[in-house]
């Protein structure tokens, strides 16, 4: 396990060293300011399927915290 | 639960300016609306702020073939004070009812089980899949999140949920910070909840043998045969999550996300209504015994996400990995594609591919010639499987920066055997029938 934790975290460091030379200027943002570029902009869908899945499979979390609070898995 | 982890939402989606006439509609369903989400004596002072309240609401339906019917009502309403903080509060009341998997498989024969609570038993006919159908439950659960952004975004939320027989509390907290440029933001969050479980009947003693009062002869000799297989006193569960999050813009179009998850849950992990046969070698039921799960799990999910901006709609694709020390391993493909058919009105289609490996303690039923193991459990939701989604839905802005969707989902399960040999009778019998589901929902957002 601390294996994979190593791992991730050192993809991490290289994915941000990349990342320092990757993106736009501001003002080249304007897609980003769209209300369905947002990576909420389908909260409750994203809720209710969250709960749909966490009660009938074995895995959850990933986007958002693995979650609990319900007695269904 | 849930966070919002991304300097990009709280980019205000573009409004357009309301009509008088539609305003003071909207600030009369958001006041009402509102009135939901906090205790009475708020109402008023927020009837000043109705206006600045952005609300989304959400009922669904889900219902399996000839099993669980849940209707579920959510609500989230959000606030957005002028020195870039923001609250948000949720309200989720959902209803459960139907039957579930028991774990015990099909016979030849008629079986009768014992009801959770001990009281009452319920028979399942020759060749069917045995059915739980006392599953019923109400959860009310409630959540509150602080967002305050500078230069380092910070937030914090407190969460709660209860149902019959289970509680759940819980805090949360996340630190943000954007660099170059905000086109790379780094999120660290963290959440701790506690629950307790409290099983109608009590939570049954590990692996023991369901008590069926047919094998008494006296109520009082069934009682006491049945009060030996029950721990009295509730139990609890603790979880500790931390989420390691990078949100990168890639060009003038797409992102990409990418997020690391650790979860470490300690307590009562057992589910209490679940149970395994045991069988001879001709697949005949010898027992019935309760499940018995580890008191620890250790989970990894690693999640990337890439989303882009086209000129007629939006699109994402997104892998999840998962694996944790039971085992199991998940996979998880998916997908949203949307399409603005006029400035007012999209179409959206939504794919999702499932494919999970069994944990190590699972067993679709136990051998009476062996020893029991320490662990087990027929759980199909945590046995290979593998589950895919199809769904729809439209959505139509109307004025006012009003939005009203349609979601339709199908969603089915498909079990598998994890290589266990199949005895007598039971090759008779589909032992991991596939599970049909629908997903019905209506959503509006004001």
């Amino acid at each position: 396990m601390r294996k994979i934790t190593l791992i991730a975290v050192s993809l991490m460091i290289v994915g941000l060293t990349g990342c320092s030379s990757l993106g736009v200027q501001p003002w080249e943002k304007g897609q980003f300011a769209r209300a369905d570029m947002a990576l909420d902009s389908e909260k409750l869908d994203q809720a209710l399927d969250d709960h749909i899945y966490f009660s009938k499979e074995g895995s959850s979390g990933g986007r958002a915290f693995a979650g609990g609070g319900c007695g269904c898995n | 639960m849930t966070n919002n982890n991304n300097k990009l939402d709280s980019i205000a989606p573009q409004v357009i300016q309301a009509k008088p006439q539609t305003k003071h509609i909207a600030s009369a369903l958001a006041l009402a609306s509102c009135g939901l989400f906090v205790a009475n004596g708020h109402a008023t002072e927020l009837a000043k702020n109705a206006d600045d309240w952005k609300v989304d609401a959400a009922l669904m339906y889900y219902g399996e073939q000839d099993r669980v019917q849940a209707i579920e009502a959510i609500g989230t309403a959000q606030k957005n004070f002028g020195d870039d903080s923001v609250l948000d509060l949720k309200l989720v009341v959902d209803s459960l009812t139907g039957a579930s998997a028991s774990g015990a498989v099909a016979q030849s024969d008629s079986q009768t089980f014992t009801r959770p609570s001990g009281n009452g038993q319920y028979k399942v006919a020759a060749g069917e899949t045995p059915l739980d159908d006392t599953f019923h439950d109400t959860r009310v659960q409630g959540s509150a999140n602080w967002s305050q952004a500078s230069d380092w975004k910070v937030n914090g939320g407190v969460y709660g949920s209860k149902e019959f027989d289970y509680m759940s509390m819980g805090v949360n907290a996340g630190l943000e910070r954007g660099f170059n440029k905000d086109n790379t933001t780094l999120f660290l969050g963290t959440s701790y909840s506690f629950d307790v479980v409290d099983p109608v009947g009590g939570r049954p003693v590990a692996l023991s043998s369901m008590a069926i009062r047919d094998n008494f002869t006296t109520d009082e000799a069934y009682r006491a045969a049945f009060d030996a297989t029950r721990q009295t006193s509730s139990d609890d569960k603790q979880t500790v999550d931390l989420m390691l999050g990078i949100t990168q813009i890639l060009n003038q179009r797409w992102l990409l996300q990418a997020n690391y998850g650790l979860s470490s849950v300690s307590g009562y992990l057992t589910d209490p209504y679940k149970v395994l046969s045991v069988v001879d070698n001709n697949g005949t039921t010898e027992d019935i015994v309760y499940e018995n799960r580890p008191d620890s799990r250790l989970k990894h999910s690693f999640y990337v996400m890439t989303k882009g901006a086209l000129d007629s709609g939006v699109v994402d694709f997104s892998y999840r990995y998962s694996t944790d020390d039971w085992d199991l391993t998940s996979h998880t493909l998916e997908t949203h594609y949307r399409y603005y058919f006029s400035g007012s009105f999209y179409g959206q289609l939504h794919l999702r591919y499932y494919q999970q490996s069994a944990v190590n303690f699972y067993q679709p039923f136990l051998l009476a010639d062996t020893q029991l193991p320490e662990f087990a459990s027929a759980d199909y939701r945590i046995g290979d499987m593998s589950a895919y989604t199809i769904g729809v839905k439209f959505g139509h802005r109307l004025s006012g920066g009003h939005e009203m969707t349609y979601r339709l989902e199908y969603y089915q399960q498909d079990p598998k055997n994890n290589g266990t040999t199949i005895p007598g009778e039971l090759q008779n019998y589909d032992l991991f029938p596939t599970q049909k589901a629908i997903t019905a929902q209506f959503s509006y957002s004001f």
